[in-house]
């Protein structure tokens, strides 16, 4: 199975693939349209800010090679962080962005009116997955992530939202729509709960 | 809801992990990656690494520990020591680090934590302060491990910072500093009041009853340890398993 995780130029790609390798992937890091072609499966991470990572992906010419993999072929894709914002139509970080438009929804800032609540949200939260996701098989019911941002998805479709985090309000901590699945924490950062994520992704067959 | 952390901190000199009394007096602790090993297994919620390495040669020795240490430990790491410029932080980031700390280059050029900060996002960008106790009330935050004062009051300083972009703030009290008397309390909680980001506590942490009065006295978001670690019979276990009978809302080992 042999898995390219999208480097565009943003961000600690490496742990994301040390993840995919650890539950037995070959994981290809690259930017390039064939291997990008190659992979049975694409991850998508993300760092840094939205606006700069758009258009690195612009820049690159992936957005084409994404959408004919992803959405044309199906493969089964996970985005990470800001590999879940960008899927969204806009985003009103710092500005008004056009993200990729895959899901329906926008990306802004998590608002929190108690104001013990520091923003970013950084560190372990409790993640409530819907039932019948099959990515959260075998983990148990109120799992424990590790995120690490400022802004989320606000989902336009609340059926796509597979599971919710608590922080000053619910926001969507996961979405999955046909053979899309994207989290807003960071499964290569969450310890074994993480991996058996990043292993489910690889057994996913939809 | 958001747990309350608890954060192994590694200071590195050429390789090795050692450990400072008050920043002077250093100290050979051991191998840096066998004890990330350790606090991984014990269910540590992140690690930072502090280099104290001068040259740039024991830079690469840096690199090398930082990408071990994402191989084999899936839990988010922060790096500091020496950041001087984006592409330090780039190379840090690309060797494995999750965050990257920011303390000198930070208050000689403010603009540096927005620069960094508009490319690799707030998130990421965390400034280190070290503070050290002049008069009764009065704090003046040092640079150049603690040798250099710059006039500055830590929590106008982290005011600053958190005004160009840093997405958390590591306040370290300099007197504290491996002398296992606990944190300064007083200073955690006037920045921890100061900021709308995280604040971690460090310096000074010598029992478990310290990690508890870091974040319910000193309202800091996550506390940070070594000599505990380094020195005593506590570890990462015990700690977590002592801040949840305190009743503090910590992620379970």
């Amino acid at each position: 199975m042999i898995v390219a995780v999208v480097d565009y130029g943003m961000g600690n790609l490496r742990s994301v693939a040390k993840a995919l390798e650890a539950v037995g992937a070959t994981v290809c890091v690259s930017g390039k349209p064939e291997d990008l072609r190659r992979a049975d499966r694409i991850v998508l991470p993300g760092q840094g800010a939205f606006r700069d990572c758009m258009a690195n992906l612009k820049a690159t010419g992936l957005v084409e090679v994404l959408d004919e993999e992803v959405r044309k072929k199906g493969k089964p894709f996970l985005g990470i962080c800001l590999g879940l914002q960008l899927l969204a139509e806009v985003s009103y970080e710092n500005g008004e962005y056009k993200g990729l438009g895959w899901l329906p929804g926008q990306v802004r800032r998590l608002t929190v009116e108690d104001a013990r609540l520091k923003l970013p949200h950084i560190g372990w939260n409790d993640v409530i997955f819907r039932g019948d996701t099959p990515l959260a098989a075998g983990i148990r019911k109120n799992p424990i992530f590790y995120f690490d941002h400022s802004y989320h998805f606000v989902c336009g479709n609340p059926e796509l939202t597979v599971a919710t985090c608590d922080y000053g309000g619910h926001f969507t901590a996961a979405v999955q729509k046909d053979n899309l699945f994207a989290v807003q924490f960071h499964p290569e950062k969450s310890q074994e709960i993480g991996l058996r994520l990043t292993k489910n992704f690889l057994n996913w067959k939809f | 809801m958001l747990k309350q952390r608890l954060i192994p901190s590694l200071l590195l000199k050429q390789g090795r992990c050692v450990k400072t009394i008050k920043f002077g007096t250093i100290r050979d602790v051991g191998n840096p990656v066998t004890a990330v090993r350790v606090y991984d297994a014990q269910g540590a919620d992140e690690l930072i690494f502090l280099d104290i390495t001068a040259s740039s040669e024991g830079r690469d020795t840096l690199f090398d520990i930082v990408a071990q240490t994402a191989e084999q430990c899936f839990m988010p790491l922060t790096v500091g020591g020496g950041v001087r410029s984006l592409g330090d932080i780039r190379q840090l980031l690309r060797a494995g680090a999750d965050k990257v700390s920011i303390n000198t280059a930070a208050v000689e050029n403010p603009q540096f934590i927005k620069e960094a900060a508009d490319s690799f996002g707030s998130q990421c960008i965390v400034v280190s302060i070290d503070a050290r106790q002049m008069a009764p009330k009065g704090y003046e935050v040092f640079t150049y491990r603690a040798t250099k004062p710059t006039g500055l009051d830590p929590v106008e300083w982290a005011r600053r910072a958190v005004d160009c972009g840093a997405g958390e703030i590591f306040i370290t009290a300099v007197d504290r500093d491996g002398t296992m008397e606990g944190y300064d309390l007083g200073l955690v909680r006037s920045v921890a009041a100061a900021v709308t980001v995280p604040v971690v506590a460090s310096g000074g942490c010598g029992t478990l009853q310290h990690l508890v009065d870091g974040i319910r006295i000193g309202h800091a978001s996550a506390v940070s340890a070594a000599s505990l670690f380094h020195f005593t019979d506590q570890s990462v276990i015990k700690a977590k398993t002592f801040m949840q009978v305190a009743g503090l809302d910590v992620r379970p080992v």
